[in-house]
């Protein structure tokens, strides 16, 4: 029975998280390469969009994990206010350039599927003009926290911002979807995609669970890196640079 | 009263103490002294329940100050560094309007009179803009006079007062712990006040 | 013993702060003036055609009183901070939230109140109608006091940090979106000749919703702030 509470303090999760980070990467790897195979060459041709709906193996994953990362964020940052831990803090704080690099793709992507779709680089759909307000909420976060000198101010700080902003997600998201309805009419809409085929679906998931594994890899790496920063007076970090020949 | 166990504190990058242990006893006072920078401040802030100790724990009256922190504040007197006053508002303003947002309202003319117990009764009407520093802190102490609070915590209260008016707050303090309050004071200047007093050197 | 509600102390705050904005007249004018300003630069951006100005004015005069709400958001927090009064505020018996809530009360006042006298007035420049005025106005009463609130949280987390007005903005911006939306809809729905009761319920849930939970967040971040 593996004892979690042993790797909640940064110098036993240090050692732990350069142990599982290639195996996420790997992982990310091949079950990406697998989902973007089956997405791109093995998907049906749709009758409608052509081949260039394919873009969407890459938007609705990288959308998806855009949202599931603030809310991992969200979590953490929970986690690290209430029981005024350090570790959960970090965590957070290493998702977020995850989380913002994410929402950026999700913009592209969802620009070069509009374009050859719809003739325009941007479209102010519901879904689209979200993300762009997530990303502004993303680098919020990164900026309040860089912009802060104290470690642990700066992590409070960004845990609290990062509440505020998961309970007015839901409250923006529905004022855009309105503000959309009113002014577009039932006109384009990015989010109608494809009636989508048992495989689509499943290549979808794979290149969602892809990115997964890589976030959670890059997370732990850079995890590492702030443990080294903030913990470099410390003994057990001394010890480890002892032991390198 | 108040109880330091195994205190440790953290300032950016530096330790400032760590496994402090002190006890302060209703009706004894604390003066704690130091070099600058050897976090006075810090530990008065910690005791006042302003900041969060990273290591240990504080006990008021017993309980973890964290939860009877409502039972502090109500007794509890901190003059900090920063002097308190705003810049724009007379002297009196300042006291009637800080007493009030304190939710213990006074009267403009215990106001006056506290002035005038602090020899400031000259100056009660010109805006605190126009005061020396010294004036400045002196309208800020002058609290002391009608604040009935039974713990008082004063951060470097002596800074540029002039020997009068330092004589004036020792007295005070003095009187204070006779009737039976608490106080903890720091300075990086010894200074003498009457009665039970422990010091707590930091920073050596 | 139970704690008091501290009325009185918030009632004090306000007063406070607005004794202290009349004191320097021309800090608690410049909102207003920025407000001016900046709706009066679109239309030379735009163009006067008359048809294009009445479709975008609402939008426009939101936008505005959106900036103009921000711009006196880092003197929130930051003057009593520098002063020691909010370390004192932090101290008192009385709830800090109930205080806070005071503070805010008082930037509206002083921010989003003068907005509801000159927004009508430049929106005549953009040959608004009548029943379009007093949609303004109503949207804008129930608006500006959720901006103020949401503000709050933003000029608390940044209190005495560098770049103090343009990190707010970042942070606060995204927040002020349903406001926005519901504000200046309302408006181009009573243009257009439909009603605006949907628009004003949901300002008033946005109100709702900012009141009760902008003075806990706003808490939270003083103390956070003040470690």
């Amino acid at each position: 029975m593996i004892n979690w509470f042993k790797y909640s303090t940064p110098s036993t999760f240090y050692p732990l998280a350069g142990r599982l980070a290639p195996w996420f990467m790997l992982a990310a790897i091949a079950i990406g390469s697998l989902g973007l195979y089956i997405g791109f060459f093995l998907a049906p041709t749709d009758a409608q969009q052509g081949e260039g709906y394919r873009i969407i193996f890459l938007h609705v994953p990288v959308s998806w994990m855009s949202m599931f990362i603030y809310l991992v964020m969200a979590f953490w940052a929970a986690v690290g206010l209430a029981f005024n831990s350090r570790l959960s803090a970090m965590m957070a704080r290493a998702l977020a350039p995850t989380g913002a690099m994410f929402t950026f793709l999700s913009l592209w992507t969802g620009a070069l599927w509009g374009k050859p779709m719809w003739g325009t680089w941007w479209v102010w759909d519901a879904r689209l003009t979200s993300e762009l307000i997530l990303l502004f909420l993303y680098i919020g976060i990164m900026a309040l926290q860089s912009a802060i000198e104290n470690a642990r101010r700066a992590d409070k700080a960004g845990a609290l911002l990062t509440l505020v902003g998961v309970v007015n997600i839901p409250i923006i998201y529905f004022s855009v979807e309105w503000w959309n309805t009113l002014h577009q009419g039932a006109s384009v809409s990015l989010t109608r995609a494809p009636s989508m085929a048992t495989i689509m679906l499943v290549a979808m998931l794979l290149v969602s669970l892809a990115a997964w594994m890589y976030t959670i890899s890059v997370a732990l790496i850079r995890a590492r890196c702030i443990i080294l920063e903030r913990e470099r007076h410390s003994t057990w970090v001394h010890r480890l640079n002892e032991k390198k020949p | 009263m108040l109880e330091a166990i195994n205190l440790t504190c953290v300032r950016g990058e530096r330790r400032l103490f760590h496994d402090l242990n002190v006890h302060v006893e209703r009706g004894s006072g604390l003066f704690v002294q130091g070099p600058n920078g050897s976090g006075k401040t810090t530990l008065l802030r910690v005791f006042g329940g302003l900041t969060p100790p990273c290591g240990g724990a504080i006990l008021w009256n017993g309980r973890p100050i964290q939860l009877a922190r409502d039972d502090l504040r109500r007794k509890l007197l901190y003059c900090g560094h920063l002097i308190g006053l705003k810049d724009d508002l007379t002297a009196i303003e300042n006291l009637v309007y800080a007493a009030a947002l304190a939710d213990e309202p006074i009267s403009n003319a215990i106001a006056q009179e506290a002035l005038k117990q602090s020899g400031l009764y000259e100056i009660a009407d010109l805006p605190v803009r126009a005061l020396s520093q010294g004036q400045k802190r002196r309208v800020s102490l002058a609290r002391l006079c009608y604040l009935r609070r039974s713990f008082w915590i004063l951060d470097e209260p002596l800074t540029a007062l002039d020997d009068a008016a330092a004589q004036w707050v020792l007295d005070r303090i003095s009187r204070h712990l006779n009737e039976g309050g608490t106080a903890i004071w720091t300075s990086h200047l010894p200074m003498a006040v009457a009665g039970s007093i422990r010091t707590l050197r930091i920073g050596s | 013993m139970m704690q008091s509600l501290g009325l009185a102390a918030t009632y004090a705050v306000i007063r406070r702060d607005l004794g202290l904005a009349m004191r320097r007249k021309s800090d608690a004018l410049t909102p207003v003036f920025f407000f001016v300003i900046v709706v009066s630069l679109f239309p030379l951006g735009i163009g006067a055609e008359r048809d294009t100005l009445r479709q975008i004015a609402p939008g426009i005069i939101w936008v505005a009183a959106l900036l103009a709400s921000m711009l006196s958001l880092n003197r929130l927090f930051e003057e009593d901070h520098a002063d020691g009064t909010l370390e004192q505020l932090m101290l008192s018996t009385a709830p800090l939230g109930m205080l806070v809530t005071g503070k805010v009360i008082a930037h509206w006042i002083l921010t989003g109140v003068p907005l509801l006298f000159v927004a009508p007035l430049l929106a005549l420049q953009f040959d608004l109608a009548p029943a379009s005025l007093l949609t303004l106005a109503t949207s804008l009463a129930i608006g500006t006091p959720v901006l103020s609130l949401l503000g709050a949280i933003g000029a608390s987390l940044t209190i005495g940090l560098r770049g103090g007005g343009v990190l707010i903005a970042l942070l606060v911006l995204p927040l002020y979106v349903p406001v926005l939306i519901f504000g200046a809809g309302a408006v181009a729905s009573v243009n257009a000749g439909l009603g605006a009761e949907s628009h004003f319920s949901l300002l008033a849930a946005a109100l709702a919703l900012a009141a009760f939970f902008s003075p806990l967040a706003t808490t939270m971040a003083l103390r956070i702030a003040l470690e």
